[in-house]
């Protein structure tokens, strides 16, 4: 049986209806009940939904044995695991935002709001900048707005957000996409079962051209 | 037996492993808790983590709770020709642990071969870690993989350090998808590209990989690493552990410091590896020490939650006794049901935490 975590919300229904192309469907997902855990008995897979910034955790300690996650997550992260396929759906970037007209001078301490520390610490640090790190969870785009901070490092999809709050794009830090990950020690014990799967979702990825 | 019932996981496998590494010659080393913190500053990418809990002596010198052990043990060895020293350890270790990135003291027991070691000694280590997995469970898998065969098609390429890291960190994650990206980056001609590539396919039974490897190992570096990788694969293939070795190249380490064959072991049951190994002839050359060495080690604390039964009480016998109970009455009773083999405590009144099976009441009446 392999267990597998898929992260709820519209990607997560993306990634399932992948699965279920590949051959792994389980019909009872479909049914509008409140259960956390479907199972295909036959074609011996089993999916359960978690919030998506906890499917790498599912994935590392061996609770689900692939799962799918964002690479915002894997790189915010850093869990041990093997990161298998890359799957070309959820596409968006993570880049840094500031209120239009934003000019860096690098004269003094640059204030960062953002969910993601780790990603924003390494973008900063790869490039020697001093910055001020604000960690929040929620409406990032407020920070620049109030004066909070300088600018921000979230993830953005078309834009609309941004645009519509009087801020924009200054750079892309690292492009986003879904990745299929495994735990290390369950790809050892079920290689097969792993195999067949990534091969079979391997020819459901579509190419940007 | 007994010891089953009262030793948990680890322990068992503490005093198991200790026979087995005895019966092979090994020797005890037992070493302080602390260390000066400069080793550690000096090889901080061998550590596993770079975090190491610091602290000063009376003197104001810097000293660290030890983060691990082979530097120590390397340092106390004798580097003289023709010598060579077998020491196992049974110590714990502080560092960050992985899941939880928050310092956590890990019981650790391994062993280290250290001096001038040939193929047999490669071959006795790897056995011994097979044997040491295969004594906690017999679900277990070893992989092994070579830095020699590796480094030799890493460095045709001719890149930096950091093209090197990047590249060796994407094949241990099976990162097909980025590790194609960085090769189109730094421009590497296409066919070194695929048989770079192909490292990241390349697992499975040593047969099937060996086969393979002899169509990418074509530079004379390249050739000698695969030989060695072949001799100890035809020693091993005659244990009863040559089923349960794969070649995983995902399996790599630091190439600062490991050089030969590197290995991990995995139960299956519990999500991460549990045995992490490998020759480190560089580390060796970096402490400027002449010989090699190879050892590994097993991380006892992963087995905590291995295969636990929960047994549903704590004490057979809960013995209830009051302030009128004569003492002697109590210790006879105690005395007694304990040499019938049973578990007992005596208690004034029913504990809130203990559960119990049964229960016995010296004075007739239960408050």
């Amino acid at each position: 049986m392999i267990n597998v975590a898929l992260p709820k919300g519209r990607l997560g229904e993306k990634v399932y209806s992948m699965f279920e192309k590949a051959g792994f469907e389980c019909p009872s997902i479909h049914d509008n009940s409140r259960k956390l855990i479907f199972e295909n008995e036959e074609k011996g897979i089993r999916y359960f939904w978690v919030k998506p910034s906890d499917v790498s955790i599912y994935v590392e300690r061996g609770a689900a044995d692939i799962g799918v996650a964002g690479k915002d997550i894997l790189l915010e992260y850093s869990p041990e695991i093997y990161e298998l396929l890359d799957l070309n759906i959820g596409k968006c970037k993570m880049a840094v935002a500031a209120k239009k007209g934003f000019y860096d001078d690098n004269s003094r301490t640059l204030k960062v709001a953002t969910k993601f520390v780790n990603i924003a610490k390494n973008f900063y640090a790869s490039r020697c900048r001093d910055i001020d790190i604000i960690k929040l969870n929620g409406s990032i785009e407020l920070a620049p707005i109030l004066g909070l901070s300088d600018v921000i490092v979230d993830i953005v999809e078309t834009g609309t957000t941004l645009k519509e709050n009087d801020l924009e794009v200054v750079e892309t830090v690292i492009p986003i996409s879904a990745r299929l990950i495994a735990n290390k020690s369950s790809f050892k014990f079920k290689t097969k079962e792993i195999e067949e799967i990534l091969d079979s979702m391997k020819a459901q990825v579509k190419t940007d051209d | 037996m007994r010891e089953n019932h009262i030793l948990k996981n680890e322990e068992k496998a503490v005093f198991a492993l200790r026979g087995l590494y005895k019966d092979f010659g090994y020797l005890p080393f037992k070493m302080s808790k602390f260390e000066e913190y400069d080793l550690y500053v000096r090889n901080k990418d061998f550590l596993v983590s770079d975090s190491v809990i610091t602290f000063n002596d009376t003197n104001g010198a810097l000293l660290a709770l030890k983060p691990d052990v082979t530097l120590s043990i390397i340092k106390n060895t004798v580097d003289k020709a023709g010598c060579k020293e077998k020491v196992y350890y049974n110590e714990n270790v502080y560092r960050v642990s992985g899941s939880t990135r928050r310092f956590k003291e890990i019981m650790q027991t391994g062993l280290e071969c250290i001096g001038d070691i040939d193929t047999y000694d490669i071959f006795e280590v790897l056995y011994l870690a097979a044997k040491s997995l295969d004594t906690i469970s017999a679900d277990f898998a070893l992989d092994i993989s070579h830095m020699g065969v590796f480094k030799a098609l890493l460095d045709t390429t001719g890149k930096d350090e950091f093209f090197k890291k990047e590249f060796i960190r994407l094949v241990s994650e099976k990162n097909r998808h980025e590790a194609t990206a960085l090769l189109e980056k730094y421009s590497i001609d296409s066919d070194t590209a695929q048989k770079l590539l192909s490292f990241i396919d390349l697992y499975g039974t040593p047969d099937k990989v060996i086969g393979e490897l002899d169509g990418i190992c074509t530079t004379p570096e390249a050739i000698t690493a695969l030989e060695s990788l072949k001799t100890l694969w035809s020693l091993f293939g005659d244990t009863e552990y040559a089923d349960r070795i794969r070649i995983d190249f995902s399996v790599i380490n630091d190439m600062n410091y490991y050089n030969g064959i590197v290995f991990k072991g995995f139960l299956n049951g519990i999500p991460e590896g549990v045995l992490a190994g490998g020759q480190y002839d560089a580390l060796m050359e970096r402490m400027g020490r002449k010989s090699g060495a190879i050892g590994f080690a097993l991380y006892l604390d992963l087995l905590e939650d291995f295969n636990r039964e929960s047994k549903g009480y704590d004490v057979d016998v809960l013995l209830l006794y009051s302030d009128k109970t004569d003492v002697k009455k109590v210790f006879d009773r105690v005395r007694a049901l304990t040499s019938a083999s049973l578990t007992v405590t005596a208690q004034k009144s029913i504990p809130e935490k203990i559960r119990y099976k049964m229960m016995e009441n010296l004075d007739g009446d239960i408050k």
